[in-house]
């Protein structure tokens, strides 16, 4: 194996005006996340775009452009759900910003007012070549708020986003459920009621609000039905997080009634339900495969990911949200047990790369290796899901981000 | 209807009598060097041979198994866990000795089977830390069993092995009469060890009429006084391990340091006491304060300045069937292949004063291995098989233990173990 080469001189993320830029990565291997392995090849990046992708021999480096050297190349990993830059690693009041328990319904949360882009975590992930995050409010409230999509890079949230609001998330199930705060649910059944309401309310409000203007009256502002009409409007998605197979079933079922855009994240007992999901056609956010098996996720499998991927659900995974320790999980690992557990290194690979871009409407900018899209890579000194390889270098948009051996 | 399953499954895997011979495994002593292709007999619950497949004869009448291909260790000693529904201290106190873990723990848990489906064939299963002193813990093997007596580790006196567990930092500080700082914490600790100290001077009094009546709690604390029970300290912050060395100076207790976080800023203080360390691998640093820095790097750090180290799951913290990754991330941050399999095993089994019996595969040694598809610290490889004294507890071609194994329904408990986040008020 070739000794890395990086340079150590281009860490600083530039300020912004300055052009990206341009940075040729050759690799032994290179998974395109589109398509067959390379060998022996090339990607080449160019001002932040990449411009070409093929064996050493058929592209040619212009010269003067650095050549980072890697045993293995992948996309930049795309992690579908976390709360990374909300929650914060300490765990403390000034760096948990991630819920909200005032109230059981709050769409209003956005997260770009949240969102700690020097939060260390962040720093954590990229590390391991997470490039792209779809994070925000956790799973924990009947509605806890708004997510984002944003790139692991800038030292604001403007340099960071990349799309400012992606989707609502709500939560149904024992995580929507506390009897001890009386500002929340305190059954399954009572969190359902309460999304429903504030659907039903949402209606009218729409409603009344068309009204308003047909007789051109002034329209009154509301943060919390703007939003939800959005959801209803089917221009944001409702990610419902629902583990248990009852949950799931009501997620479905409030999709009927509204029919909003479902994407339903967790699915612990997901194979319970696949005739159900691949007629509703949902896609799918897996829990992580280590998420903790008690409580709802009491039964979760480690093949989830692959038993839905293989029943033709869309499906990406997650590191999800934690409360506690560890505050986060390392998608690279995630995907890497669902390549223990019943998936192809690049059937499992997608579920962190192109399948979760897709998931997230975002393919055309990044999720594979392609000419055309942005320039954010991993580097990795051997099969990057073995626990003993490093991740030796990150790429976003031409720029090296991180090149700490981890 | 599981509880059926589980005695169905159970009851084929009785030893036969009949001496076992697993054949053709690269076999990974950790007391000696690999053997590559190799042969281990058990019998009546014990190592009979380990060896090389050529220059050993399978004995007459032996049961053999074909192993080739496959990867034999030691069994897994797992020296922190909270597996079994375990439940500790209330809230009466900080500080309550005389609490046994053994009266709490189901042993039918999913949670057990799992940690068998993991490779874990001794466990030291403690109570929270969320209290200064939380109870005794109670050391298992994980034999098939329906009470906790049948998996206990004996002492040689036939009481049930186990050490006590004290944690520092965070965890145990609360509202009154809980400690509210560290110093505050210290001093309860100290007062009552001096109290243990004065309780034994008395009840050795040749006047049985000056004896001071049995008591529970200090009973306890004077069999870690003298060292017949180690105690197992929770710790992470680099000043609250040295709290834990200062202690042990004074009373003359016998520790093992566990989490320990902050190893790698004063791994030469530890390995100057000689007091070794049982690390907790997590996916990130944090999640509490007081963990901010935990490093991969810590066991690497521990062993370079000379300190013996084992890494322990905490589950439900880490999964008990991911115990091997938790090394394997040492690996990862510098620790040898060598070492790390050592930290799993041998290492762990001293840290419960029952690296004689456990740890390694050796001759005379208890029949405790694991029997893996691949390299131990590959994403790629299972735990085929686990063997505890001589006996199946767990193989992966059987139905019910696959479930266990990968998940799925009917796998698991609806009841969270009572162990660390909700005692963590202040996290």
């Amino acid at each position: 194996m070739k000794p890395l080469a990086l340079p150590w001189f281009v860490l600083a993320w530039s300020a912004p005006g300055v052009p990206a830029q341009d940075i040729a990565v050759h690799a032994r291997v290179v998974h395109t996340a589109a398509g067959a392995p390379l060998e022996d090849a090339v990607v080449l990046v160019t001002a932040g775009k990449i411009s070409a992708v093929g064996k050493a021999s058929a592209v040619t480096i212009p010269s003067g452009v650095t050549t980072l050297e890697a045993a293995v190349v992948i996309p930049g990993l795309v992690d579908a759900h976390c709360s990374l830059g909300l929650a914060g690693a300490l765990n403390y009041a000034h760096d948990r910003d991630e819920l909200e328990l005032s109230s059981a319904v709050q769409p209003e949360l956005r997260a770009i007012d949240a969102y700690n882009p020097r939060e260390t975590l962040i720093e954590w992930a990229r590390g391991f070549g997470v490039t792209t995050v779809h994070t925000g409010h956790a799973p924990g409230a009947v509605i806890s708020g708004q997510t984002m999509i944003a790139k692991l890079r800038g030292e604001t949230v403007d340099e960071a986003v990349l799309q400012p609001l992606a989707m609502v998330a709500a939560t149904l199930g024992e995580g929507a459920v506390d009897p001890e705060n009386k500002s929340q649910p305190g059954t399954r059944a009572k969190a359902a009621a309460l999304l429903r309401e504030e659907l039903v309310k949402t209606v009218a409000w729409v409603e009344k609000q068309a009204r308003a203007t047909a007789e051109s009256k002034p329209v009154e502002r509301d943060l919390r039905r703007e939003i939800l009409a959005k959801v209803l409007a089917g221009e944001v998605p409702l990610l419902v997080t629902a583990q248990r197979a009852q949950d799931i079933a009501t997620a479905l079922r409030l999709q009927r009634e509204f029919g909003f855009r479902l994407v339903l994240d967790g699915a612990a007992e997901g194979y319970r339900m696949l005739d159900e999901l691949r007629e509703a056609d949902v896609p799918v956010i897996v829990h992580p495969t280590m998420f903790r098996a008690v409580g709802e996720t009491e039964n979760l499998s480690l093949e989830t990911p692959g038993t839905l991927k293989k029943s033709g659900l869309r499906v990406a995974l997650q590191s999800g949200y934690e409360s506690y320790v560890p505050r986060t999980r390392v998608l690279l690992f995630e995907a890497a047990e669902a390549a223990a557990y019943g998936l192809s290194f690049e059937d499992a690979l997608a579920l962190v790369t192109i399948d979760a871009a897709r998931l997230l409407g975002i393919d055309a900018r990044v999720g594979s290796l392609e000419v055309g899209k942005d320039g954010d890579l991993a580097l990795y000194d051997g099969d990057p899901f073995e626990y003993t390889t490093h991740c030796v270098g990150v790429v976003i948009e031409g720029r090296v981000v991180s090149s700490e051996r981890r | 209807m599981l509880l059926a399953l589980l005695a169905t499954a159970l009851a084929g895997r009785q030893d036969s009598g009949a001496p076992v011979a697993l054949v053709g495994a690269r076999i990974l002593p950790v007391s000696g060097p690999p053997i590559e292709s190799g042969i281990l007999v058990v019998h009546q619950g014990v190592i009979a041979h380990v060896g090389p497949l050529d220059s050993t004869p399978v004995p007459a009448g032996a049961e053999v198994h074909d192993v080739s291909g496959r990867v034999i260790v030691p069994g897994l000693v797992d020296t922190h866990s909270h597996i079994g529904s375990v439940e500790g201290g209330d809230r009466s106190e900080p500080i309550q000795p005389s609490v046994r873990v053994l009266d709490s723990i189901d042993v039918l848990d999913p949670s057990i089977e799992r940690a068998r489906a993991g490779g874990i064939t001794t466990v030291n299963i403690m109570p929270g830390s969320g209290h200064l002193l939380s109870g005794q813990t109670v050391y298992l093997k994980l034999r098939p069993g329906n009470t906790i007596e049948e998996l206990a580790v004996r002492n040689p006196d036939g009481s049930v092995a186990g050490g006590i567990k004290m944690a520092n930092g965070t965890n145990s500080r609360r509202d009154p009469p809980f400690p509210g700082t560290r110093a505050k914490s210290a001093a309860l600790v100290r007062a009552r060890y001096v109290a243990a100290q004065e309780y034994a001077r008395k009840r050795a009094d040749p006047d049985p009429e000056k004896r001071p009546e049995r008591d529970l709690a200090l009973e306890a604390l004077v069999e870690a006084l003298e060292g017949k029970r180690i105690v197992h300290h929770h710790t992470h912050r680099h000043d609250d391990v040295l709290t834990v060395l200062r202690l042990r100076e004074e009373f003359g207790l016998r520790v093992v340091l566990h989490h320990v976080s902050d190893a790698w800023k004063v791994a030469d203080e530890i390995a100057h006491a000689g007091v070794p360390s049982s690390l907790i691998v997590i996916d990130s640093p944090g999640g509490k304060l007081e963990a901010r820095d935990m490093r991969w790097e810590n066991a690497r750090a521990l062993v370079e300045a000379g300190a013996e180290i084992a890494f322990h799951t905490d589950d439900w913290i880490t999964d008990s069937r991911l115990f091997l990754r938790s090394a394997a991330l040492a690996v990862r941050a510098g620790l040898s292949r060598e070492k790390a399999l050592e930290a799993l095993t041998l290492a762990p089994a001293r840290m419960l004063d029952l690296g004689e019996r456990a740890g390694s595969l050796e001759v005379g040694k208890d029949a405790d291995f694991v029997v893996l598809d691949g390299d131990p610290f590959s994403i790629y490889t299972h735990v085929q098989e686990t063997w505890v004294e001589g006996v199946k507890v767990f193989d992966r071609s059987a139905p019910h233990d696959q479930l266990i194994s990968v998940g799925g329904w009917g796998a698991g408990s609806p009841r969270a173990p009572r162990c660390c986040e909700e005692e963590d008020e202040d996290r």
